[in-house]
């Protein structure tokens, strides 16, 4: 069942990075137009599938080699903290987009992909080329584990890993050695599927972050495959928000859903399940929100995961106002207001009224 | 009449006290002493975006980059901004008027801006200017 043809390249190839891709600069990289806009690199490009089921969330996301030189990067926020990270079955994403999208097999679209740390290490591994990290930490955690690793990261990252860490402080960061990948024979449109378990009640996909790094005015493509055990509720719904279609939504096949058990690594596929397609075409800055998922049939998807409501305060954006001058403030204030009192107590009598 | 008075001028002159104890971005306390400017920088933006200065008087300009990103603070005219745009040094240190702040850090710079007009602060890292990474500082006379 193996699925390498030309074909299924192209089909995964049509479906949209659903992670934010980053160089992994070198020093001299630092200053304005040393790159363009995206970089004069090739950046890769991956394709995800969440499914859900027993409470564990099943990633699977594949980097595809573009060609090129040198490291590549991305970072991945995550609901719950990964019990396992292996290299992912052959033929589940293509399988996927065969089911969904047969139509448009012969419609590929090749574009590229628009272009000191408290963090904790959880778990690092390598599968092929590239280097999986899961981390643990707050974003500037998070962001400068990345710095200080050779991730460059975008000017709206700050405000992006901040957003994520308030839910879960779980990331994935995943190196993509291109050199390494060339070395072992990989050929430009290879991806390197990744299957991390993660067990969670709260399963939601991250949308926000496909955003990451995008110019303004950039659009972010994306298909997002669900495989849950009932049909869920989603929030925001696709249909009543731009840029997100209900693309797929029907009872999982047979035949998919036995072609999906038989890949390494999926024999926790049930027997009867619902298989669910979310196209993404919508802009970047518009993009503010995630991808809450309820498979429990509660119909009751989260605010909080989705990203519309924060689990709690954000941070302050400027420091408070210095201690000092505030007593300095009320001590003039006092002296002042004491001042005002004593005018107003020797006002003349006949100015008073009547 | 003249107590109204004497009393509405005590009341601004607490309100105008006030606001520069609480609120106020430029300190100083005589032509001799550096002025001081805090500039926060978070979420890869400028915080104050605009301030004034007076022409001729050295200002102490702490930069704190909240980021868990390299930031740079660059001073200057619309020349001086076109060739950073497309400039190739990496790291700033050796002017006053261009400092790269590393992530989660503080750097002072004293910069003394000569003659009276606008100039713009930016920085120049990949996509931090189209992101809204300007500020302007007014020099007054």
């Amino acid at each position: 069942m193996r699925r390498s043809t030309k074909a299924h390249r192209l089909a995964l190839a049509a479906t949209s990075a659903l992670v934010a891709v980053f160089m992994l600069a070198g020093p001299t990289l630092a200053c304005a137009g040393l790159i363009g806009p995206n970089g004069a690199v090739n950046l890769l490009r991956t394709t995800t599938f969440a499914g859900y089921h027993d409470g564990v969330e099943h990633y699977v996301t594949a980097f595809k080699f573009a060609g090129g030189g040198g490291k590549f990067g991305s970072i991945v926020p995550l609901p719950g903290i990964p019990s396992d990270v292996v290299r992912g079955g052959d033929w589940t994403l293509q399988r996927l987009v065969r089911e969904t999208r047969k139509q448009l097999l012969f419609e590929a679209d090749l574009r590229a992909a628009p272009a000191a740390s408290g963090a904790e290490v959880l778990l690092q591994t390598r599968i092929d080329a590239l280097d999986i990290t899961i981390l643990r930490g707050g974003g500037a955690d998070v962001g400068k584990w990345a710095t200080d690793h050779g991730f460059r990261l975008p000017p709206d990252s700050p405000e992006v890993l901040d957003f994520y860490a308030q839910r879960s402080p779980i990331f994935m960061a995943a190196s993509f050695d291109a050199d390494s990948a060339k070395a072992r024979g990989q050929s430009i449109g290879d991806g390197t599927p990744v299957h991390l378990t993660i067990p969670t009640e709260n399963p939601w996909v991250p949308l926000r972050i496909l955003g990451l790094g995008k110019t303004p005015g950039a659009t972010v493509e994306a298909d997002v495959f669900l495989l849950t055990d009932h049909r869920p509720a989603l929030l925001p719904r696709p249909g009543l928000v731009p840029g997100l279609q209900l693309a797929h939504s029907d009872a999982a096949s047979d035949s998919l859903l036995a072609d999906l058990r038989s890949d390494k690594g999926m024999g926790w596929v049930p027997s009867s399940a619902w298989l669910t397609q979310i196209a993404i075409d919508a802009d970047a800055d518009r993009l503010t929100f995630d991808l809450a998922v309820d498979a429990s049939g509660k119909d009751t998807p989260s605010m909080v995961a989705a990203g519309f409501v924060s689990p709690r305060p954000p941070a302050p954006a400027t420091p408070p106002a210095d201690l000092s001058r505030i007593g300095l403030a009320l001590v003039v204030f006092a002296i002042g207001a004491a001042f005002v009192l004593g005018l107003m107590a020797t006002r003349p009598a006949g100015a008073r009224p009547a | 009449m003249k107590r109204r008075f004497a009393l509405s001028s005590v009341a601004a002159l607490l309100a105008a006290i006030m606001v520069w104890a609480v609120g106020g971005a430029v300190l100083g306390t005589s032509r001799s002493e550096p002025l001081h400017v805090e500039i926060t920088i978070h979420y890869s933006h400028y915080e104050p975006a605009a301030f004034r200065v007076p022409a001729g008087r050295p200002v102490a300009i702490v930069l704190r980059n909240t980021d868990p990103i390299d930031h740079e603070w660059i001073v200057g005219d619309a020349a001086l901004h076109e060739r950073h745009r497309t400039g190739t040094e990496p790291y700033h240190a050796s002017r006053p008027t261009e400092v790269t702040i590393p992530a989660l850090s503080t750097i002072t710079t004293v910069v003394t801006f000569a003659s009276p007009g606008s100039l713009q602060y930016i920085c120049h890292l990949p996509g931090h200017e189209a992101y809204g990474m300007v500020g302007t500082v007014t020099i007054t006379p």
